[in-house]
């Protein structure tokens, strides 16, 4: 009871965490480009959309941060056990990410918040850029640390604990280098996504041939665009990816298919009605698609779950190691379904820029509003593919999730997830408003003194 | 936390909360880097630790889920009851961080009755009154520590505010851990056997430094040499913390019912390659951080002052 209860607040804190993470990095990123375009070639408009986009990335930022705060809690309240094991490996990413990224953003985002009165115009854009580097660091060591449970490396188990042997086998990890490639520009298309939709909307919004227009049509473009390209790059690294995925960890590979057994020149099913397990009522399948994607070869051999669950028990004992397979199997469609998605919205978007239809297509931008949705949607099932599809194990052929768990009561866990959700509502439920809200912002207002929503010091509050 | 005793207004306490404005989210991650490395360095530690102070641990990360968004959100809403909502959040989420980080280390330096399962007490174990009482001097010291902070930080009224916020917390803050150094001294230390513990003596200088920096703190607030205040204030939580961890040594957390039970830093430490690599990353990047974080203090060192009456005239006339 206490390790069902431990693992849905994980997935609830760490999901929730992770609809702030990627807009955060997304957003400041885009920020940084947009302030740079402002400061390089001396234009107000961009200056004024890149302080329009900071203050949606700040109020995504702030909520990122302090659910940031509670994972770092929850490895030692609930996962006491794993913890103990890991520590040793685990905590040097954890801490090191603390010391060289967040460090490095949280300070210089005060800076950029309080500081574009008081900094020049250059160090002022440094600040914004450190920001993003620091976003992005980020991400790279608290990644090391899920790599390393994914694929562990650099390791030797001594007295019930996981030793540290090599440093740089934790950073040079193949699984954490396509990982971070993957997570990070689909974080760029989630935060593009976001602008995306908004500018459009603004611009249709505005009156026909003020200022604003112009500025949210070009925001519009510039979106749309880094969409394309970062989603495109998304899905080819996604590729690497399952094929790593392939040798490293084959149950999980397999467990994304449904594949019961050992094919060659496997397919790859579109959808299925009815059940999994092999005696499905309706499908439609892509032939040689799932070997093509796990290895890049027509005929090429994808492990069956029998077989994978045959060899595992002769590995490791008697037990299941099989994840749960309507999860894993329905979860990986709706990542590589909203992914392609997002390559059609943006692809059309691209497509009515350069043919000079931004302003007349009425679908298109009910499209790209709704496009917003779906990098969240990917980045949510993709990450709930991912640590799903590695269960039953914590740490892949070494621990498993049951024995990871703290020694704590049901009722306590309980309490905490209950109270988890309840304050997790609330901070859902402020940040869409102080977004939407944001996104109303009066275009001509901002950066002009009395703007009170402004990202300084109120006016008067002068050092 | 001293922000509802010393502001009259609305402007009053947006002052206070830009007064730390710039630096908290900074300062904030101090304490994300430390529970880091713990979970790198003691690993052991970090999961005993936490699994046995669970509801507490929760309390805290909940408080601090209420300050940090109160800093970022406040200002978002023109709104009066918004803002009162914020300045409440913030208030009771400093108020039992700080509460609880000294019902804890009051706890640690007294030592827990310990299993083999690390504590298994609960959170009513750990509110004994020996820890009521350490929980109250820190709420007090840290009242002080910010209420100097802000009249160096400040100008007018409201400095002068949190000067008689400050005499008042620095009394109370000399009485109280003065008190709680004392009871935990006379409680004695189970844990003195184990080898490589230090004297009693040792703690009980540091904590007694402690509270002579405080005093002399206090007395430089009633002359009105804010800096030096503020350096005498730090200095006291550093005693203080210095105290805790040189009367705990060599265990990390003692046992109150008998040595051997103690979690010691040999046993929780990390294997020493992974302490390697993190001092190695750590003696680089510290002094770096150091460095960009003293030249935000630097860049924001000014006080801050009242908009002055005519708000459109304010910023190029207000600009000390």
């Amino acid at each position: 009871m206490t390790l069902d209860l431990a693992r849905w607040q994980f997935a609830i804190v760490t999901v929730f965490h992770f609809f702030f993470v990627p807009m955060t990095i997304g957003l400041a990123f885009l920020v940084a480009v947009m302030q740079t375009l402002a400061l390089v070639r001396k234009d107000e408009t961009w200056d004024r959309l890149s302080r329009f986009f900071g203050r949606i990335f700040l109020i995504s930022l702030a909520v990122g941060v302090v659910t940031g705060i509670v994972l770092e809690f929850e490895f030692g309240l609930n996962w006491s056990a794993f913890s103990i094991f890991v520590g040793n490996i685990f905590g040097a990413p954890l801490a090191i990410e603390g010391l060289l990224a967040f460090f490095l953003e949280s300070t210089f985002i005060g800076l950029w918040i309080f500081g574009r009165e008081r900094l020049s115009p250059r160090v002022h854009l440094a600040t914004i850029w450190l920001v993003s580097i620091g976003t992005i660091l980020s991400a790279f060591f608290i990644l090391a640390a899920n790599a390393w449970m994914q694929h562990p490396v650099g390791y030797a188990v001594e007295g019930g604990q996981a030793v540290l042997t090599d440093f740089w086998a934790l950073l040079a990890n193949s699984t954490l280098w396509v990982s971070f490639l993957h997570t990070v520009l689909g974080a760029l298309a989630t935060g593009g996504a976001l602008a995306l939709g908004i500018s459009i909307w603004r611009a249709h919004r505005a009156a026909a041939d003020g200022v604003e227009r112009a500025a949210f049509r070009r925001a519009t473009a510039f979106a749309a665009a880094l969409v394309l390209v970062t989603v495109v790059l998304t899905a080819i690294v996604g590729d690497f990816q399952a094929r790593l995925m392939d040798v490293q960890e084959p149950m999980k590979m397999a467990a994304a298919e449904a594949l019961y057994n050992t094919q060659n020149g496997a397919s790859f099913s579109l959808l299925t009605i009815g059940n999994l397990s092999g005696q499905p009522i309706f499908q439609i399948r892509v032939p040689h698609l799932l070997s093509l994607i796990a290895d890049l070869s027509w005929n090429g051999q994808v492990i069956g779950i029998n077989q994978m669950q045959a060899t595992e028990a002769a590995r490791y004992g008697a037990g299941n190691y099989a994840p749960v397979l309507w999860l894993t199997y329905w979860s990986f469609r709706t990542m590589v379904g909203a992914g392609i998605l997002m390559i059609a919205v943006s692809a059309w978007g691209v497509w009515l820029w350069w043919r000079k239809q931004l302003a007349a297509s009425r679908w298109f931008r009910r499209a790209a509003l709704a496009g917003i949705g779906l990098p969240i949607i990917a980045n949510a099932s993709g990450w709930i593919f991912t640590e799903a599809g590695r269960q039953p194990w914590i740490v892949y052929g070494l621990m498993q999730t049951a024995k990871g768990v703290s020694t704590v009561g049901a009722g306590d866990v309980a309490l905490t997830t209950a109270a988890f959700v309840a304050v997790y509502t609330i901070l859902g439920v402020l940040a869409v408003v102080l977004v939407l809200r944001a996104a109303r912002h009066p275009f001509d207002e901002i950066g002009e003194p009395g703007d009170d929503a402004e990202p300084t010091p109120a006016p008067g509050l002068v050092y | 936390m001293v922000s509802p005793l010393v502001s009259r207004d609305d402007t009053d306490r947006r002052l206070c909360m830009n007064a730390v404005g710039p630096v908290w989210d900074g300062n904030e991650v101090w304490l994300l880097v430390a529970g880091g490395a713990t979970f790198a360095a003691f690993p052991l530690w970090y999961g005993l630790l936490f699994q046995g102070a669970y509801l507490a641990l929760f309390l805290v990360v909940f408080a601090l889920i209420a300050r940090g968004v109160s800093f970022e959100f406040r200002g978002k809403f023109d709104d009066p009851r918004w803002r009162r909502v914020w300045d409440v959040a913030n208030f009771a989420g400093s108020l039992v961080a700080a509460l609880i980080w000294g019902v804890a280390f009051t706890n640690f330096v007294h030592g827990l009755p310990l299993s083999a399962a690390g504590y298994t007490g609960g959170l009513i174990g750990l509110l004994n009154p020996l820890a009521l009482v350490g929980g109250l001097a820190a709420l007090a010291v840290f009242a002080f520590h910010g209420s100097v902070f802000l009249s160096l930080k400040t100008s007018g009224g409201l400095m002068q505010r949190a000067q008689r916020v400050a005499r008042v917390a620095g009394g109370a803050a000399v009485i109280l851990l003065a008190a709680t150094v004392a009871w935990v001294a006379a409680a004695g230390r189970p844990w003195h056997t184990l080898a490589g513990a230090l004297p009693g003596t040792i703690p009980l200088a540091l904590g007694a430094l402690a509270v002579a920096a405080l005093v002399i703190a206090a007395l430089l607030v009633i002359r009105g040499r804010d800096g030096l205040a503020f350096a005498g204030t730090g200095a006291a939580i550093l005693l203080t913390m210095g105290a805790v961890f040189a009367s705990m040594y060599p265990a990390v957390i003692p046992a109150s019912n008998g040595a051997a039970l103690a979690l010691t830093v040999g046993a929780a430490a990390s294997h020493p390659y992974t302490l390697e690599v993190m001092t190695v990353v750590a003696g680089i990047f510290t002094p770096l951080v150091l460095l960009y974080q003293g030249w935000t203090y630097w860049v924001f060192r000014r006080r801050l002052q009242r908009p002055a009456a005519v708000a459109t005239a304010a910023p190029g006339a207000s600009g000390g």
